[in-house]
């Protein structure tokens, strides 16, 4: 899949356009996912979403996608699954230190973004992945965060991540979530 | 008793300053900075530490204490840190995100300001492969800028990334490194940006054998303003020999050595003192490039060669002596 995910590199401004699409759908879709059950509908988006994302972007499902901030190219490939690359051992010709036969994820991503509407938005230091939302959809993570973006957040420690990191809460709100987690999205650690 | 052992009790730090750091008051002052890398022994022995950082002592504002660089096993970072700073000597302390989560790091910051240090440099970190236990499970929980972040927010709100609070936070001025002379050029100097925007107030770039590369990475530097953001040291050392500087160049990651550098130590009849002679014009150099602070010295295995390199460059000779 690392032609296809080369591709969509490529072609980062209309994927990001589409992303966009997918993105107000899936927020203007939070009353109804309320209204089901976020618990509920978790399982058949999340396996929807892992066979697309893996598809076109050779996707991980860490749960807090932030394609549209790294060119989209997905962070999650870099053999450090570095949130805010490159790294300091990218060899010549733009290729990965630790996997010689592949290019840089980052370098991609820069590259990425250079084409991209919002693409300044690689700008935006990300915090590190939160381990046991791994495997769980990030649609709907993002449907509910930019939700609850309105909404006041309850838990202490969670707020402290996204205050530490306030510009990536504005901009990739599923990179610092705080919006309350269905139990069925909350295992990837265990 | 055991209280009156440690030379920093715990008190603010001084005005316009975020840690007591020797090397932030230089830098601050305007001052052209040395730093020089130690070379971690491997051994249990205290006095190896102090052997190797005596001759950097001498030039140096800061020692680097390196956290297993290229991954391979050396005594630890933080114990290294301890040690100098129970000698009087200023550490800078390394923090590489490949073998600690954040649970282990955010504690050993702490630990680490406890004993005296008040430097830290964020480091991604090279990857498993090129060291001497390849098998090791790579953690990069944190990457360098989650990691400044991260230690920006103990330092400045006081409080752990999960919340919880801290009693008295750790003084420390914060580092990051850059690699100006690997790809993707264009873009290292955003990649700067974002440092800085993490928390970065000094940089300790790779080692720079390019000077035009250099150049270009630092005139983009200059027209982004960032220059005035953060100190910016550049990495130097002496080459060993011609087979030396191939075999860095394919091994070691981030390491650009031109063709031109190789061919005039393979012409040199001897190529230790050439080197030197390398070393010494590429420190000359660097200093009339505008927007750098001072230079980061990292001689493996020569550190007795710093402080004739940095006496020979005339760097220090025009430095007042801090108050
Ligand atoms: S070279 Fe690029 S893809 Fe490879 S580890 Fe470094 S940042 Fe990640």
């Amino acid at each position: 899949m690392y032609r296809i995910r080369l591709f969509a590199i490529r072609h980062s401004r209309a994927f990001e356009w589409i992303y966009q699409r997918v993105e107000q759908v899936m927020v203007a879709l939070d009353p109804v996912f309320g209204k089901i059950g976020y618990d509920r509908i978790e399982r058949p988006v999340a396996f929807t979403e892992r066979c697309i994302k893996t598809v076109l972007f050779d996707c991980k499902m860490c749960g807090q996608c932030v394609l549209s901030s790294t060119g989209m190219s997905c962070p999650m490939n870099c053999p450090k699954q570095l949130r805010n690359g490159p790294c300091g051992g990218v060899r010549p010709g733009g290729y990965c230190e630790v996997k010689p036969e592949m290019k840089c994820v980052w370098a991609l991503a820069w590259d990425g973004a250079s084409r991209m509407k919002n693409g300044a938005q690689i700008e935006t230091v990300l915090p590190p992945v939160e381990r046991n939302l791994e495997g769980s959809s990030s649609w709907l993570r993002v449907s509910r965060e930019k939700a609850a973006r309105l909404r006041e957040a309850k838990e202490k420690g969670r707020a402290a991540v996204a205050e530490a990191f306030a510009d990536a809460r504005a901009k990739e709100p599923a990179s610092a979530p705080l919006a309350e987690e269905p139990a069925r999205a909350c295992g990837g650690n265990k | 008793m055991m209280e009156h052992m440690l030379p920093s009790s715990y008190a603010p730090p001084p005005e316009g300053h975020v840690s007591h750091s020797r090397l932030e008051k230089v830098l601050r002052s305007g001052r052209f900075a040395i730093t020089a890398e130690l070379n971690p022994p491997d051994s249990a022995d205290p006095s190896d530490v102090y052997d190797a950082a005596r001759p950097l002592a001498e030039v140096a504002d800061a020692i680097n204490a390196t956290d297993a660089s290229g991954a391979n096993c050396h005594m630890s970072s933080i114990g290294i840190s301890a040690l100098l700073t129970r000698a009087g000597y200023s550490p800078v302390y390394q923090i590489s995100c490949r073998d600690r989560n954040r649970i282990a790091i955010q504690g050993d910051v702490l630990g680490a300001a406890a004993m005296g240090v008040s430097n830290v440099l964020c480091l991604t970190g090279d990857g498993v492969g090129v060291g001497d236990q390849p098998g090791a499970k790579p953690v990069f929980d944190f990457d360098s800028l989650s990691l400044l972040r991260t230690i920006k927010t103990m330092r400045d709100s006081g409080t752990f990334l999960s919340g919880r609070k801290i009693t008295n936070p750790p003084r420390l001025f914060l580092g990051a490194a850059e690699n100006p002379c690997i790809p993707p050029y264009e873009w290292r100097p955003e990649r700067l940006a974002k440092k800085v925007a993490a928390g970065a107030e000094f940089i300790q770039t790779n080692y720079i054998f390019d000077i035009p590369l250099f150049e270009n990475f630092m005139s983009r530097v200059r027209e982004m303003g960032l220059d005035k953001k953060v100190f910016i040291l550049a990495g130097v050392g002496p080459l060993a020999s011609a087979r030396a500087a191939r075999w860095m160049r394919s091994n070691v990651p981030g390491i650009h050595v031109p063709d031109a550098l190789i061919d005039r130590m393979e012409k040199s009849s001897s190529p230790g003192e050439e080197g030197k002679r390398i070393c010494v014009e590429l420190i000359q150099q660097i200093r009339e490039i505008n927007g750098v602070s001072g230079i980061h010295v990292m001689a493996y295995r020569k550190e007795h060669q710093v402080s004739e390199i940095i006496n020979e460059s005339g760097v220090l000779s025009s430095r007042s002596e801090l108050a």
